[in-house]
């Protein structure tokens, strides 16, 4: 029950089919590069979006079945395993880049920090922070309510270095695959939602 | 009367003067509530009037190479004609050959009247935290107030317009940037939060018809007015987006759609925002 309410939540964008009339993804590409004549030449793809955020787009998060197959399949392909197979890191590590937001922003640089995940920005977490978004499901004892499987602390990494394999058009930035946080950080995360003895799961 | 104004202004810039952290998000809630308690007093005692005031000044002050004032601007209804032209924005100018919003015509009339240069003043044209809002942003909260208790009535209907706001919800709901976010990421449905902010639901007419028309807005967590292009801007930074270009299309686009988004809501400038 608790995982259908977080598949909805997070694929939840399924927004009713674009209305207005068509325009064309040049037109569209020309004015976001001409609103933003300051981006150094490095962030030239952070305009764009790939294909898959091209597709996603177009689609108000919402793309047709052979689509969506095309996406989980292009997104697992990123997907870098830790080389040992062991998923999970240090839940304390984890619990401070789920309140930091810091990184990529263009105040952030040059970089003063590691980058955060901001986890908080979004989902609920420990009882302790009650300063929590609701933009994504709630994620109290996410790992005591699956047993603390072995598949399930696997399938955390996963979605936390890229949803769109478990969900297509998930709302949730793609950290391992956009680098915005590194393989060591992922297992952090993983900790924190998986490990019982992270707070997550004890409720401390 | 414009004395206690400076006094407010300054009792809550102590009040205000807080990070953005969220840990004191709680704070600025309280804050916010003493701010619009007062308001409910005195109307007037938004600090924001005391920039509506500054432009008022500055639209009648010569400057530039050109010695000339803004009364001569075109704002749509007329040279000089500020009184509902707000309310009437975006729209096409065909002087200008493109679609505007208040803020970006008032960067041209800038130009065109005094000899000033654009692309000048939108090198940095918002203001840090805790300083003023800018010329244009000062002149913007004194037009747009000039429509308060008006309902949006911009037509948006000449192809030129349409052309705006149709691009400006596929920026809306474009994804990009490391993230991955679009405007729709965070302002597609009702009742959501970052951490502890509420996110309006601009994808929907209903909210953002309540909230829309409030911009130029004071700003408590930053101590400033804020007007719409920049609002924009901030979203933009969440989204790790470079920089947007005040007046850029896009931007244009944009405020063209959420105008749109908000017809025939109320004009209600300058509005008091968290
Ligand atoms: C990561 C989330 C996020 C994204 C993405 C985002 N915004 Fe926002 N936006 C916010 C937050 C948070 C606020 C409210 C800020 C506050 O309460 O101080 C806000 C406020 C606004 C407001 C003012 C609403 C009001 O209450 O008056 C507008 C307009 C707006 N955003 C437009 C946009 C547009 C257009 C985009 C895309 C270019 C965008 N936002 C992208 C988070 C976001």
């Amino acid at each position: 029950m608790r995982i259908t309410i977080a598949i909805l939540a997070l694929s939840f964008a399924a927004m009713p089919a674009p209305a207005q009339k068509k325009v064309d993804p040049a037109r569209a590409d020309t004015a976001i590069k001409a609103a933003f004549p300051t981006a150094p030449a490095d962030w030239a793809s952070r305009l764009t979006g790939d294909e898959t955020m091209q597709q996603c787009s177009a689609s108000h998060n919402n793309p047709a079945k052979d689509v969506a197959a095309a996406i989980q399949k292009r997104e697992q392909g990123t997907i870098v395993y830790p080389p040992d197979n062991n998923f999970m890191g240090d839940w304390q590590k984890g619990e401070r880049l789920a309140q930091s937001g810091y990184g990529l922003r263009f105040t952030d640089y040059p970089p003063r920090q590691a980058n955060g995940g901001n986890c908080y920005a979004c989902h609920q977490l420990t009882k302790n922070e009650v300063s929590y978004g609701t933009l994504g499901p709630s994620l109290s004892e996410y790992g005591k309510l699956r047993d603390f499987k072995p598949e399930a602390v696997k399938a955390a990494y996963e979605k936390l270095y890229n949803s769109h394999m478990a969900f297509p058009c998930s709302t949730m930035p793609r950290f391992g695959a956009n680098k915005i946080l590194t393989i060591e950080q992922i297992k952090d995360a993983v900790a924190l939602l998986m490990s019982p003895e992270s707070p997550v799961n004890t409720g401390k | 009367m414009k004395r206690s104004l400076v006094m407010l202004a300054v009792a809550f810039a102590a009040v205000a003067a807080i990070p953005r952290a969220h840990a004191q998000d709680a704070e600025t809630e309280k804050a916010i509530e003493k701010y619009r308690a007062m308001l409910r007093e005195d109307p007037w005692s938004n600090p924001g009037y005391l920039d509506a005031d500054r432009g008022e000044a500055l639209w009648t002050t010569r400057a530039g190479p050109k010695n000339a004032s803004f009364e001569q601007c075109d704002l749509g209804k007329g040279p000089g004609k500020v009184d509902g032209a707000f309310a009437e924005l975006p729209r096409y100018f065909a002087d200008a050959d493109r679609v505007m919003d208040l803020e970006t015509r008032l960067l041209w009339c800038r130009e065109t009247l005094q000899g000033l240069s654009a692309a000048d003043y939108v090198k940095r044209p918002h203001p840090a935290g805790g300083q003023p809002v800018k010329e244009i942003g000062a002149i913007a909260t004194y037009v747009a107030s000039k429509s308060s208790g008006q309902k949006f009535a911009a037509r948006l209907d000449r192809p030129q317009e349409q052309d705006a706001v149709a691009l400006g919800e596929t920026l809306f709901y474009r994804r990009s940037g490391p993230f991955d976010f679009a405007c729709a990421t965070c302002h597609a449905q009702s009742g959501l939060r970052i951490r502890l902010q509420g996110l309006p639901y601009l994808a929907e007419k209903k909210e953002a018809s309540k909230v829309i028309g409030e911009w130029p807005a004071y700003r408590v967590s930053n101590t400033h007015v804020m007007t719409m292009q920049h609002r924009l801007l901030d979203c933009y930074w969440q989204m790790r987006m470079p920089e947007l270009q005040m007046g850029s299309d896009a931007s244009v686009a944009l405020i063209a759609f959420l105008t749109k988004q908000a017809e025939d809501g109320e004009i209600a400038v300058p509005g008091l925002k968290r």
